[in-house]
């Protein structure tokens, strides 16, 4: 298993603050809205820098996102900024007539998402946002793993027409992907290549199912670790091509099983190429008050989980 | 000089066309739709400054949206009256692979449409966000937007009345279709924000206007008016008085013709109370 390198240990909502900063100098069309967390989006630089092209809609959330397509129309790039929560399953309905169906240009860019939000509990911790967005037509969903990948597919959406979901988070994570990446929109990274499971990541579980794969290689068993920050549309071709080779798959995301990655995945593997796979994923539940790393434990969603799902999937095959 | 017996003579081919739609598909809302005809002949034959050579983005135009979506008929009319696109296209109201859509979408590409609408309640903001669009690019032309009285129970208008008092957007002229009609019944029995609208909007900011929304004078010196408060700092808010089903009489004085479409013998009585203009039908 190959070794990553952490750069240091940042939180993903931060990559998303630098990326739009530095859009805020490279794209005089993109617009930030802000519906009163300014703080907690990490949007307070792009405010500064440029307050003409800042606008905050106090705790409005439907609003805002009407706001959105309403600037998009007149050739804006805008990003809305709110807490997952706030951002999907508040507004959901303004999303899917003002924003997807309307085939806006608008980026809606959603902090906190998961149980990771930690304390505030399960009011504001959302874990049906995947599902939510990724069954609207046109909406692109992305679900970045570390610092530098949020910061760099912030700046890539820029750079897409079409609505799109970014989803990051609050807690600090380890940051090991390149600074000088390229973010490409549904296509798939391959961590590690492997022969005897494939992971497929998403999110804060990527650098879970890294530290997963080093303790199988420990057991002698060969991950193929693959990141699919773009959880709509899929990299089927990626997908595939892995299962093809290990033949069992697992699949892992701080999300609900219903409607989540591993659901995708599932839903492909099922029709193109029927294959073992164990989801590690929140079952059918919510959340609630602790930290971050007890809320990852007691949901299921940690490194210990990871391995045990490979180890049932290994059975199987 | 506005040329009223013009404007009269195009309301009253919308209205023909609106009840024609309708009955063509046996679905659809007479009703608003009928109410507002004589605002949109106005607006889109004399007040606005607008481009039937469609551009999403409005650039350098007054740009207008339609948030009470259901009244189709009478946007879908007056866009093909102005040139948007053919008139004949009216005929496919409803219809399967039409681009004329039960309510107004932007999916098929029927120019004039900016947004879908019709999930009410939603399109005032949208207006605000092009109203912003238009300051930030230094565009001095005006986004217009026609709401319905029983759609401002919905929450989000008064999230985006709100917004656009606090963010001095000066640049919007919204219209209420004060009809007093909605699905259920009178405004009043259904959800009775009732008369003190004005009040309510003064409250939170914007300039208050009242027309009458079956007088082309009332309805051209109102928006002349209402364009001379722009760029005061203040939204512009216009309470439109207005009958559902005007000015078929049988269709008017309740909330029966909201959302139903006339028979062949309701369609012929309501044509004969509606002269044949020199604009033709479709």
């Amino acid at each position: 298993m190959k070794k990553f390198d952490i750069q240091n240990v940042k939180d993903t909502r931060s990559g998303f603050g630098a990326g739009l900063s530095e859009l805020g100098k490279t794209h005089p069309n993109v617009v930030a809205l802000c519906a009163d967390l300014t703080g907690s989006l990490k949007m307070d630089a792009f405010q500064k820098e440029h307050p003409d092209r800042f606008i905050q809609v106090g705790i409005a959330e439907a609003n805002m996102i009407g706001l959105a397509a309403g600037l998009a129309i007149g050739d804006k790039i805008p990003f809305t900024g709110t807490f997952a929560n706030f951002s999907t399953g508040r507004v959901y309905d303004q999303i899917r007539q003002s924003v997807a169906y309307s085939n806006k240009n608008v980026k809606i860019c959603a902090s906190h998402a998961g149980v990771t939000l930690g304390e505030d509990g399960a009011t504001h911790q959302i874990l049906e946002d995947i599902g939510l967005m990724k069954m609207l037509p046109n909406m692109v969903v992305i679900n970045p793993c570390d610092f530098n990948q949020t910061k760099a597919a912030t700046i890539a959406i820029a750079n897409y027409n079409g609505p799109v979901y970014l989803r990051f988070g609050r807690p600090a994570v380890p940051n090991f992907t390149p600074a000088d990446q390229t973010f490409e929109i549904g296509k798939a990274i391959t961590l590690n290549e492997g022969t005897d499971v494939t992971i497929f990541a998403t999110g804060h579980l990527v650098w879970k199912a890294i530290e997963a794969g080093y303790a199988l290689a420990e057991q002698g068993i060969s991950v193929e670790l693959i990141n699919i920050h773009t959880i709509k549309p899929l990299d089927n071709n990626a997908v595939i091509t892995s299962a093809r080779k290990t033949r069992a798959v697992v699949t892992a995301e701080e999300h609900q099983m219903n409607g989540g990655l591993g659901d995708s995945i599932c839903q492909l593997l099922a029709k193109e190429l029927p294959t073992p796979v164990e989801m590690v994923a929140v079952n059918d539940s919510f959340g609630e008050s602790g930290t971050p790393d007890q809320l990852m434990k007691k949901y299921g969603l940690d490194t210990e989980h990871i391995i045990a799902a490979v180890q049932r999937v290994l059975k199987r095959k | 000089m506005t040329d009223f017996a013009k404007l009269g003579e195009l309301s009253t081919q919308i209205r023909r066309d609106i009840l024609r739609m309708v009955h063509g598909c046996k679905s659809g809302h007479p009703g608003g739709s009928l109410g507002c005809a004589d605002f949109f002949a106005a607006m889109f034959f004399e007040v606005m400054n607008h481009r039937a050579e469609f551009n999403m983005n409005g650039n350098n135009e007054d740009v207008f949206y339609l948030s009470n979506g259901h009244i189709s008929p009478v946007y879908y009319s007056a866009l093909a009256r102005s040139g948007y696109f053919p008139i004949p296209e009216l005929a496919t109201f409803r219809q399967i692979n039409s681009r004329l859509q039960g309510h107004p979408a932007t999916a098929e590409h029927l120019p004039g449409i900016r947004i879908a609408t019709g999930s009410l309640g939603q399109g005032i903001s949208v207006a605000l966000g092009t109203a912003l669009a238009k300051k930030m690019d230094g565009d001095k032309n005006l986004v217009y937007a026609l709401m319905g009285d029983g759609e401002i129970q919905e929450g989000q208008n008064w999230e985006a009345f709100m917004f656009a008092s606090h963010h001095k957007v000066d640049n919007i002229i919204v219209t209420i279709d004060f009809n007093g009609q909605q699905i259920d019944g009178s405004t009043l029995e259904v959800m009775g924000i009732g008369t003190d609208i004005e009040a309510k909007l003064k409250a939170f900011g914007w300039e208050v206007l009242q027309m009458n929304g079956h007088d082309f004078s009332s309805i051209v010196n109102t928006m002349q008016h209402a364009k001379s408060l722009t760029g005061k700092g203040k939204p512009i808010f216009i309470m439109m008085k207005t009958e559902m089903g005007y000015p078929v009489d049988f269709m008017m004085g309740s909330h029966k013709w909201h959302g139903v479409a006339p028979n062949d013998e309701e369609l012929n009585k309501a044509l004969a109370q509606l002269p044949v203009t020199s604009f033709g039908d479709y």
